[in-house]
């Protein structure tokens, strides 16, 4: 039943099993695609498209595409890289973020993709949009400036803690995460210990007096690029 | 009142048998009743049909048409796409301010009327257009719009507006429009007389696989925009592994510049349910969906009936054609103002009752689709094609044409032409010859396709329209030899930065970029490295989005740059040598500063 299936990705032949994703059997096999949106565990989302591979020369998200016998697959490619760098780019300008005092920084999955890619400062001008801050909870705030609307929080909420505490409004660019209440998170039934809390890679949705409590030089990202653990774990 | 609200919430929800995949009709209902759905109305909805608050609330923000906030009893919605615009909407748009006494976006002191933009209400033939609740008004001037507002004041009835109606079944009884048709070109495969129920018979007298064979040897590609081989699409449904499949038809026409569909559910909705029941047949689906945008409202009445006269006729119900066990009916299922819900898999997130985003590809519609059940989407005007070669013969249908694209194309004509209208010409036609048909042989530029094909300029004029050169899913819009196809691309960014979902970040995003750098252009702020940027940046949003709407909205502007540098150039600065680019002006900036200190700067000791 599960045989495997050969895909080649940036020239290099590797396995893959039935039902499994690009990104999912890269990782197997020690190949790290750069992704946002997607969290072990969750159903693939597709929304930041960081992930975006070539498959037979076509743009795909390889968190959500399946891979297929014989797929041919480019990944770290320059072009691929700048495309990415852009995508990276346009998520900083669309929020407000202020990296130097985010409780978050140097555990931030978007800050460690911008190191990664080089970005020392994004091209594009910032919208400085207004947005808002929601610390009614006792013990969990959503701060929107930070929010990328990755959707792992939604889907967390759903499928692990079984609560539907988040879900989108609005469309275009003003959309945004709302909670399962009139108007705030604390009118939730969320828990601090909910695994949709720590399921944002950013400083959107933050556990309150606990914030800097890692100095720097032991965040997760302080040494090696994000990433990093998956070319690692394959070696040894 | 609080109670009351509740009661009837929960009636409408009842009536939809509080089934959660039809929250569209549940919301749509609610929002006729109450200018609104309340905070309140979401709470008792969600109740009803056992899902979360935050879930009504997440379907009744996305779509136009829905409103958390109450809106006046009356809704004036203006179109403002680039064609109503060229048409005097600007001037329009100034009367209703002043009559009403508001801006848009806003409602009057009295809570009676609402004033609104939209985008492309299927009205560019007779520019400009509005939407008065469900009511259109067209050829809008300062007069009328003036008179629109004295009358709704005096009796808050929007169908009393309309004083005078269009031609053909737009003065149906069911209809009642002054909505004109205006077919300017009749050709043989819509707008020809037909055989009713003929195509259909002839179906039912082969196998469905000799009828999708039939499909196939007419070579029919899709009349929607993407041009896929419909025999193709019906194949992989029909070897679907599920024995429920569904055939819906995409009525949504949001493309701005796109009306043709309006004009076959005006004029020929019964070859478009023959199609559908045919698909039907071949597909083995029984159930049927006709996805109508919002806009269309006013022809739902009509459309209802149309589909009761197909049941009376034999062409839907049950044994259709003497056939034991081919069950084949439809249902209508309304938009709500979502230009992205055109997109195949869009529609089908509206359909169940959901925000109108696009889904993650695979599986596809054909695999699964409509409740996860393998499900082909059509535009109208492929399905009249289908009941045309049943009736007709795949030989005859694919003798029209050219080789490449058989059959016929529905064009909507609109802009800075003596003729615009609906056209049915044969695939193949040089766009020349085309321009020529409606009176706009001096055009500067003919956007091809709507916002999300191309422009091209005089120097294209001899390529014809058809799948591999000019494609088309029917926008033709045309451009006088003064236009300024720069603000014209800004005006298409306008309208993708509004209608992008939002779901992934390349066209969320880039989109504002694109139309952010075309503004700074436009205001003289442009240098010449923004070319660069503006490629680059497009090429970014087509190449990383996730569906076809971020896959073709940066064509305005990629477009433009490459048939019209000269347009850019025109508009762009010498690049400074020190590379700074004058964003601000200093002293502007420093201005209220100065006026608070009571000094001059001394930057500006001049
Ligand atoms: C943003 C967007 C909007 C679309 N709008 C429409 C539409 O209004 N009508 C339509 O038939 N197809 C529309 N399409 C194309 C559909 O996704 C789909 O390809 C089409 O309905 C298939 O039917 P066809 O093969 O008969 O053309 C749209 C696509 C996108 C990406
Ligand atoms: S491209 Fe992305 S944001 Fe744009 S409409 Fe499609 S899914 Fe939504
Ligand atoms: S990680 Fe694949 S789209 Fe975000």
């Amino acid at each position: 039943m599960s045989e495997t299936m050969t895909i080649t990705i940036d020239g290099r032949e590797i396995q893959a099993r039935p039902g499994q994703t690009i990104l999912e059997a890269a990782e197997a096999a020690g190949v790290y695609i750069p992704r946002l949106c997607y969290m072990k565990g969750l159903t693939p989302h597709g929304s930041c498209r960081v992930c975006t591979v070539l498959v037979n020369g076509r743009p795909q998200s390889a968190c959500t595409q399946p891979a297929t016998p014989g797929a041919v697959i480019e990944n770290d490619t320059e072009r691929l890289l700048a495309l990415r760098r852009n995508i990276i780019e346009m998520l900083f300008v669309e929020g407000n973020h202020f990296c130097m005092f985010c409780e978050k920084s140097g555990n931030c999955e978007l800050q460690a993709l911008a190191y990664r890619f080089g970005i020392p400062a994004p091209m594009y001008p910032y919208l400085w949009p207004k947005r808002e801050v929601d610390a009614s909870h006792p013990d969990v705030m959503v701060d929107h400036n930070r929010c990328i609307l990755c959707a792992r929080c939604v889907r967390a909420s759903r499928d692990l803690d079984g609560k539907n505490v988040f879900q989108f409004v609005n469309r275009n660019g003003h959309k945004r995460v709302a909670v399962n209440a009139e108007a705030r998170l604390g009118d939730t039934d969320l828990k601090v210990t909910d695994k949709a809390v720590a399921a944002c890679p950013v400083g959107a949705l933050l556990k309150k007096r606990v914030g800097y409590a890692v100095p720097v030089g032991k965040r997760l990202y302080d040494h090696e690029p994000i990433g990093s653990d998956i070319a690692a774990a394959h070696k040894k | 009142m609080s109670e009351n609200l509740q009661t009837s919430v929960r009636e409408i929800c009842r009536a939809c048998n509080n089934d959660r995949a039809r929250m569209m009709d549940i919301v749509l209902a609610v929002q006729a009743k109450y200018g609104c759905v309340s905070s309140e109305a979401m709470d008792t909805i969600a109740k009803a049909v056992s899902t979360h608050r935050v879930e009504v609330e997440s379907v009744v923000s996305f779509y136009a048409f829905l409103s958390s906030r109450p809106k006046g009893k009356v809704v004036i919605r203006l179109c403002n796409d680039v064609i109503d615009r060229m048409h005097g909407a600007d001037r329009v748009a100034e009367t209703f301010r002043q009559e009403l006494g508001i801006g848009f976006g806003e409602t009057t002191p009295d809570g009676q009327i609402s004033l609104e933009y939209t985008p492309c209400i299927g009205m560019c033939d007779q520019a400009p257009a509005a939407l008065v609740n469900d009511v259109v008004v067209t050829e809008l001037h300062r007069s009328t719009a003036q008179h629109i507002v004295r009358e709704i004041n005096r009796h808050m009835d929007p169908r009393r507006l309309v004083t005078r109606l269009g031609d053909g079944n737009n003065a149906h009884q069911l209809v009642q429009a002054m909505v004109n048709n205006n077919i300017r070109k009749a050709g043989p495969v819509i707008f020809a007389p037909s055989d009713l129920g003929a195509g259909l018979a002839k179906a039912l007298a082969m196998s469905p696989a000799e009828v999708i064979r039939d499909i196939k040897t007419a070579r029919l590609r899709g009349r929607g925009g993407a041009g896929f081989p419909t025999g193709m699409k019906w194949e992989f449904a029909r070897g679907a592994n599920d024995q429920n499949r569904y055939v819906v038809c995409n009525a949504d026409e949001g493309e701005p510049g796109t009306f043709k569909d309006r004009v076959i559910l005006t004029e020929r909705p019964e070859l478009l349910i023959e199609g559908m029941a045919i698909a039907g047949y071949a597909i083995g689906a029984s159930e049927g969906i006709i996805y109508l945008r919002g806009e269309y409202a006013y022809l739902r009445a009509f459309l209802e009936h149309m589909l009761n006269e197909c049941r009376n006729w034999g062409i839907l119900g049950q044994n259709i054609g003497g056939k034991k066990g081919f069950h084949f009916d439809i249902r209508i299922q309304m938009g709500a103002g979502a230009y992205v819900c055109g997109e195949e898999t869009a529609l089908l997130s509206s359909c169940e009752g959901l925000r109108g985003d696009p889904k993650n590809r695979p599986p596809f519609p054909a695999q699964k689709g409509y409740q996860s059940h393998p499900t082909i989407v059509n535009n109208v005007e492929t399905f009249c094609c289908v009941t045309r070669i049943m009736d007709k013969g795949a030989g005859a249908f694919a003798q029209l044409g050219s080789s490449g694209s058989p059959g016929t194309k529905l064009l909507s004509v609109s802009g800075d032409c003596r003729s615009q209208g609906v056209y049915e010409v044969e695939f193949g036609i040089k766009l020349r010859d085309v321009l020529k048909m409606v009176g706009g042989e001096d055009a500067g530029a003919v956007q091809v396709g709507g916002p999300s094909g191309r422009m091209v300029g005089p120097d294209e004029f001899d390529r014809p329209i058809c799948y591999d050169h000019l494609a088309t899913g029917g926008a033709l819009m045309v451009f006088g030899p003064e236009c300024n196809v720069v603000d014209i691309a800004r005006q298409f960014m306008e309208f993708f930065v509004e209608e992008s979902c939002g779901y992934c970040t390349p066209c969320r995003v880039g989109n504002v970029l694109l139309k952010e750098r075309l503004e700074q252009i436009l205001a003289g702020r442009g240098e010449r490295e923004d070319l660069a940027y503006l490629q680059e940046l497009g090429e970014t949003i087509k190449t990383m989005s996730r569906c076809g709407l971020g896959q073709t909205s940066a064509n305005p502007v990629l477009s433009t740059i490459q048939s019209f540098p000269a347009a850019y150039e025109a508009l762009l600065k010498d690049t400074r040598t020190d590379g700074f680019r004058p964003t601000f002006d200093i002293g502007a900036a420093l201005g209220e500063a100065q006026a608070i200190v009571g000094r001059r700067s001394v930057h500006f000791a001049d």
